[in-house]
Parts: structure tokens; C-alpha cells; sequence
């Protein structure tokens, strides 16, 4: 019981049993699913589609706060690689042709790893705060991929670009095959071999990680590269589901979900033990505690104010403080336990 | 030999070390490198374009950022203990929004404004509690005041209010007259209050210098005896007041509330004091250098419409291409020094 109650997913597994309970209630249909010419639909499936962005995108972070940094630019890059396969796509004669597609996708996923590179050589070569070697490119980034579409929303009509974010591989959305197929490569990568673990050791000391051979710029230029690659990916699930590169507000805020997904997950933004699974159950949270407040029919434009509150909560219930007063209720409880075999 | 000539050296000789003593240390150098950098970017304008380094130009570069410089400053105590603060433009937002509506009910700007400083200082309170107590990420923490802050935006309303209160209409369209034709706002005068306040503060009290000491090293604040607890606290309750400060002279400026005015200021606050040479790990900065940094992002921005060709986006693109120069600056600096 003791070893449920301490395992540190405890809390937001809880807070998203909660979230469905609410939902059950307020629309009893909640967890069914159908199927509808060979597709799943329901409301869980809608969760887990809409979430599927901030999944990818909080994967990458994951990693990112594992080695004690933060990648502020994510926005941004889903901003840029959404503008450049959008304006690949106008270019081109032949829009609808899967050939186009791909070069559009390759090229933004491209461009994307060329700036996951520079900010990890600003972190890990010039040794820059991570927070504030993203924040230039979360800057200055919107403003490039406002001169790559011209400052136009480029609507793009591309059938086999669309497929990305709203099409359907045996039965499931294609958005979420790639956010499962990203989540699945890195937990493999990284916890079936020693890489998680040379992460982690850079995060919880550089210093004493260098000593022992590990070679930490290395890590942190793969890192920030990933977190690139997955903001690019995810930046074209939104794009492509939206049909159309918005440079102003493809990927607002998306940053600050994913990093609230990983926090909530039980990962800490102090570096060092991180858990993917928790990430997972972290990006289901947001979701549904997005869609919860538009099944209960709070006027939507209040979900921030519950975002904030199951943050507040999450946190402070994580939080070493909480932990110490909820030990010392649970010392004399022990003790008189004790007391009684005695 | 060398060592017989050092103790001899020429006066100018020992000047020149000392200003380049002055220019690498990480505590004045960045101060003084947007000091050049803005005088740079005056003499590049007004070289280019007719009338730029006119009275009423440089004026309207702090009308128009008054807001800002009054938020910078209060980012200052936050950066300048290694903290953060995101909400601060979600706080504008919220404060515009209860000034809009509070007198829109009827309210009178005597309680309207005491009203939003307080609300804003509470909300900056509790922000530090769960910073200081509860061992929660200055990021984190602020990160949900500033969903928070939103969230009430939009709870308020949704669309756009305008003010007609005449009380905050004539305070808008007061100008102070300086002669030669020059006005500038009361905002101006606000904003440079507080500037100067910020600047006694943080040099001239116990207070400014345990600011500085947290960021200096949080352990040897503690361990000397300092009151870290409540000045980390303060910074944020600080802060959240400079924040709603900011918001009500932004009401005075637009004369409406919007749940979605000042988004990103956030960000632009936090650009000027690292322009200004403030360390983001903390320790060192200046409001001086804030205020710098205000004024270098609004003279960008002045040249961008001067120019009028180029989209306003490039602005974007300026600011990030100058934090990086300057976090390098800085890098360079603190690194020469250890």
C-alpha cells in the first residue's frame, strides 16, 4: 500500500482517474468507442488524437529536463516546420503528389535538426543557460517562420499532406501511430540501452558524469536535436490538421503543455530521473482536462484558470515539502502499528 | 625588466587599464555595452532617416514603453536572485481587464487602481510562497500564475472593453509640456519613479543587497544570516506589483481592456534585462541597465517603422539576434573572470 502511495506517478494517475470520473458523470457516453467505416471513434480516441502534439513534442522534452535543460523553442519550431512544408507544398506544381509530401515533410524535418543543433551547441559549447539558449530561438523564431510565409496563413490543399494529422492507418489516427511510434523509439533507445542512463547521470551532476567519461556534449547535442525533430513532426500533425501554416500561432504555447506534461509526470525541471511513462500520463491529463471542461460546458475560454489549478495541485502535491508533512502523519500511524504487534 | 617598469607606468597607460578593467568585468560591461549599443543604433537611425533623433521621437520612446520599463525593473529583483517571472504579461492583461470592467460598473478609479496593485501583489505573494515553501521551480510557478492570470482574462470577458471613465480618460490625454513643443505623459513620470525607487532600493538598503547576495549564492545568504526566505518572497510580491503597476499605465495608454493584450511581453521583459546586462543566473545587473534595455527594444522598433519596409516581424528576429549577443557578452566576461 505504502510502496502505491509513494511511487510517484501515484498523484497524476490519480488526478486523470478523476478527470474520466467527472467526465463519466457529466456525459455518461464517455468511454465508448465505435467504430464508423473501419475508424475508432469516441471521446477517448478524440483525447488521445488532440493530445497526440503534445505528446511528441513533450518526449522530446523529457529528455531535454533529464539533462537539467529546457528547450523553450518548441513552439517556434513547429511553427517553422509547419511554414516550410506549407510554402514547399504552394511551390510546387504538383501538391497533391506523394513525392511533394515527402520532400516537404524531409526538408522541415531538416531545417528542424539544423536548429535542435544550434541550440544544443549553444548549451552545450558555449555552455548558455538552457532556458535562455531556447528562449532566442522561441524569439526569434516565430519571426522566421513569419518571413518564411510571409507573414500569410498558407492554407495548403494537399490530400496526402492531410493524412498526417487527420488521417486513419488500420483504424487509429495517423497522428497517434506517430506520436505512439516516437514515444516507443525513444523509451527503447533509451531505456534498453545505457543511454537513459548516461542522461540522467548528466543531469544529476555534469561535473561528476565528466569525470566517469561521459561525454555530455555529445548527449546534449542529441538531446536538443530530438526535441527538435519532435516539435518538427508534431508541428506538422498540427499544421496538416488545420490545413494550413499559421506563423503566429501554430505551436502557441505548445511549449509550455509539453513542459507541464513532463512536470506533471512526476519528471523534475531539477535534472536527472525521468520517466517517459509519466510524460505519457502527463500529456493525458492536459487532454482530458481539456476536453472535460468542454464536455461540462464550462465556457471553454476558462480552461486556463482549471490548467492552472491542476498544476498548482499536481506540484504542490509533488512537492518535498508535502511529502515531509504526509511522512510525519504517517510516522505515528507506523509506530502504533509497531506498538500493537509488540 | 618588466617587472622594474610596472610600478612606473604612464598615467594614460594605467587609464586605459582601468576603463578595460571596467568594460570586462561582468558587473559594468554589459551595462556599458548597451550603453554604446544604444547610442550606436541612435546615430545608425538618425544618419538614415530624417528627423529620427528628434526631441519628440526619443520622448515617444518612453510614452510608449512606460509599461514596460515598469515592468522591467520589477523583472530585475527576479532575475537578480535567479528566479523568473512568465506572468507578467498574462498580469497586465488581467489588470487592463478588472480596470475595464470595475469601471465599467460604476466603480470609481479611487478604488479601482489600489484594487488591481493589491490583487497583483497578492497574486505575486502567493507565487513566492510556493516558490520559497513548497520548493516549486520559479518557472513552474509562475508558469501557472500566468495560466491563471489568462484564465481570469477571459472568465472577465472575452471581447474587447473600452474605458470612458473620465477620470483615466483625461489622465490618458494629459500631456506635461517641456517645452520646444516636447510633451510627454504623466505614465513617463510614473514610470521613472519607480525606476528610481528600484534603484535606491536594490543599492542603498539591506534589502537591494541581500537581493543581490540570493543571487550571489543562496547558500552563503543563508549561512550568513540573511533574511533569504522573506526577500525571495518580496521579489515576487515586488514584481507582481510592478506587473499590475504596468497593466494600469497600459490602461492609461490604450484606454480599453483585452484578455489578449500583452501577450509575449513576458518575453520582453525579459529580453530588455538581459540586454541590460543583468546575469540570468543572478548576482548581477542594474535597473539602470534595464531601462537601457527597454529603450534599446523600443529604438529597434522605432527604426522598423521609420524604415517602413520592413515587417514588423524582423523586430522578433533583432531581439533574438541581440540576447544572443549579449548572453555570449556575458559568457565571455564572467568566464574571463573565473
Amino acid at each position: 500500500m505504502s510502496s502505491i502511495l509513494t511511487h510517484r506517478l501515484f498523484w497524476p494517475v490519480v488526478m486523470l482517474l478523476v478527470l474520466f470520473a467527472v467526465n463519466l458523470v457529466a456525459f455518461p457516453g464517455f468511454f465508448v468507442i465505435e467504430v464508423k467505416d473501419g475508424h475508432l471513434f469516441g471521446s477517448l480516441v478524440d483525447i488521445v488524437r488532440n493530445g497526440a502534439p503534445t505528446l511528441i513534442i513533450a518526449v522530446g522534452m523529457t529528455l531535454v529536463i533529464a539533462t537539467r535543460g529546457i528547450d523553450l523553442s518548441v513552439g517556434a519550431i513547429c511553427a517553422i516546420s509547419g511554414a516550410v512544408a506549407c510554402s514547399i507544398l504552394l511551390g510546387s506544381p504538383n501538391p497533391g503528389s506523394v513525392g511533394t509530401v515527402v520532400t516537404a515533410v524531409v526538408v522541415a524535418v531538416a531545417i528542424s535538426l539544423v536548429l535542435g543543433v544550434w541550440n544544443g551547441f549553444l548549451v552545450a559549447v558555449f555552455g548558455v543557460q538552457p532556458i535562455i539558449a531556447t528562449l532566442i530561438l522561441m524569439t526569434a523564431g516565430r519571426g522566421v517562420a513569419m518571413l518564411i510565409t510571409e507573414g500569410q496563413i498558407l492554407t495548403v490543399n494537399s490530400p496526402p499532406f492531410k493524412v498526417i494529422g487527420s488521417g486513419f492507418l488500420f483504424g487509429l489516427p495517423v497522428a497517434v501511430l506517430i506520436a505512439a511510434l516516437i514515444f516507443t523509439a525513444a523509451a527503447v533507445l533509451t531505456r534498453r540501452t545505457a543511454l537513459g542512463l548516461l542522461i540522467e547521470s548528466v543531469g544529476i551532476n555534469p561535473e561528476a558524469s565528466r569525470q566517469a567519461g561521459v561525454r555530455s556534449r555529445g548527449l546534449l547535442f542529441t538531446v536538443y536535436t530530438f526535441s527538435a525533430l519532435c516539435a518538427a513532426i508534431a508541428g506538422l500533425v498540427l499544421t496538416s490538421n488545420q490545413t494550413a501554416a499559421d506563423a503566429n500561432n501554430t505551436g502557441l504555447f505548445i511549449e509550455l503543455d509539453a513542459i507541464l506534461a513532463v512536470v506533471i509526470g512526476g519528471t523534475s525541471l531539477a535534472g536527472g530521473r525521468y520517466s517517459l511513462a509519466g510524460t505519457l500520463v502527463g500529456a493525458l491529463v492536459i487532454q482530458t482536462l481539456v476536453t472535460t471542461v468542454y464536455t461540462v460546458g464550462i465556457p471553454p475560454i476558462a480552461t486556463m484558470v482549471f490548467k492552472a489549478a491542476v498544476v498548482t495541485a499536481v506540484c504542490l502535491l509533488q512537492s518535498p515539502t508535502t511529502n515531509a508533512v504526509i511522512a510525519s502523519w504517517r510516522k505515528p500511524i507506523a509506530a502504533r502499528f509497531r506498538k500493537a504487534a509488540v | 625588466m618588466a617587472i622594474a617598469t610596472a610600478p612606473v607606468a604612464s598615467p594614460t597607460r594605467r587609464a586605459i587599464d582601468r576603463t578595460r578593467g571596467v568594460f570586462t568585468s561582468p558587473k559594468y560591461g554589459p551595462v556599458l555595452v548597451t550603453l554604446l549599443l544604444l547610442v550606436a543604433i541612435y546615430a545608425i537611425g538618425g544618419a538614415r532617416y530624417r528627423g529620427f533623433l528628434s526631441g519628440p521621437v526619443i520622448l515617444n520612446l518612453f510614452v510608449d514603453n512606460a509599461y514596460l520599463i515598469v515592468l522591467a525593473v520589477g523583472m530585475t529583483f527576479v532575475i537578480l536572485t535567479g528566479g523568473i517571472d512568465l506572468s507578467v504579461g498574462a498580469v497586465v492583461a488581467l489588470s487592463t481587464m478588472i480596470a475595464a470592467s470595475l469601471l465599467q460598473s460604476g466603480t470609481s478609479p479611487g478604488v479601482v487602481i489600489p484594487v488591481i496593485l493589491v490583487l497583483t501583489s497578492v497574486l505575486g505573494l502567493l507565487v513566492g510562497l510556493m516558490i520559497h515553501v513548497f520548493a516549486i521551480q520559479p518557472f513552474i510557478a509562475t508558469l501557472a500564475a500566468m495560466f491563471l492570470a489568462r484564465g481570469l482574462c477571459y472568465v472577465i470577458s472575452s471581447s474587447s472593453i473600452s474605458i470612458t471613465d473620465p477620470f483615466f480618460v483625461a489622465f490618458a490625454q494629459t500631456r506635461i509640456p517641456l517645452g520646444g513643443g516636447m510633451s510627454i505623459t504623466p505614465s513617463v513620470i510614473i514610470a521613472l519613479l519607480v525606476v528610481i525607487v528600484g534603484l535606491v532600493v536594490l543599492q542603498f538598503t539591506r534589502f537591494g543587497r541581500t537581493v543581490y547576495a540570493i543571487g550571489g549564492s543562496e547558500q552563503s545568504g543563508m549561512l550568513m544570516g540573511l533574511p533569504v526566505a522573506r526577500t525571495k518572497v518580496l521579489v515576487y510580491v515586488i514584481s507582481g506589483f510592478c506587473s499590475g503597476l504596468a497593466g494600469v499605465l497600459f490602461t492609461f495608454y490604450t484606454l480599453s481592456g483585452y484578455s489578449l493584450t500583452a501577450v509575449g511581453t513576458e518575453l520582453d521583459a525579459i529580453a530588455a534585462v538581459v540586454i541590460g546586462g543583468t546575469l540570468l543566473t543572478g548576482g548581477y545587473g542594474f535597473v539602470i541597465g534595464s531601462v537601457l534595455g527597454v529603450l534599446v527594444l523600443g529604438t529597434i522598433q522605432t527604426i522598423i517603422t521609420f524604415e517602413g519596409t520592413l515587417s514588423s516581424w524582423w523586430t522578433r528576429i533583432f531581439i533574438g539576434v541581440l540576447l544572443l549577443v549579449f548572453i555570449v557578452l556575458q559568457k565571455v566576461l564572467t568566464a574571463r573572470r573565473r
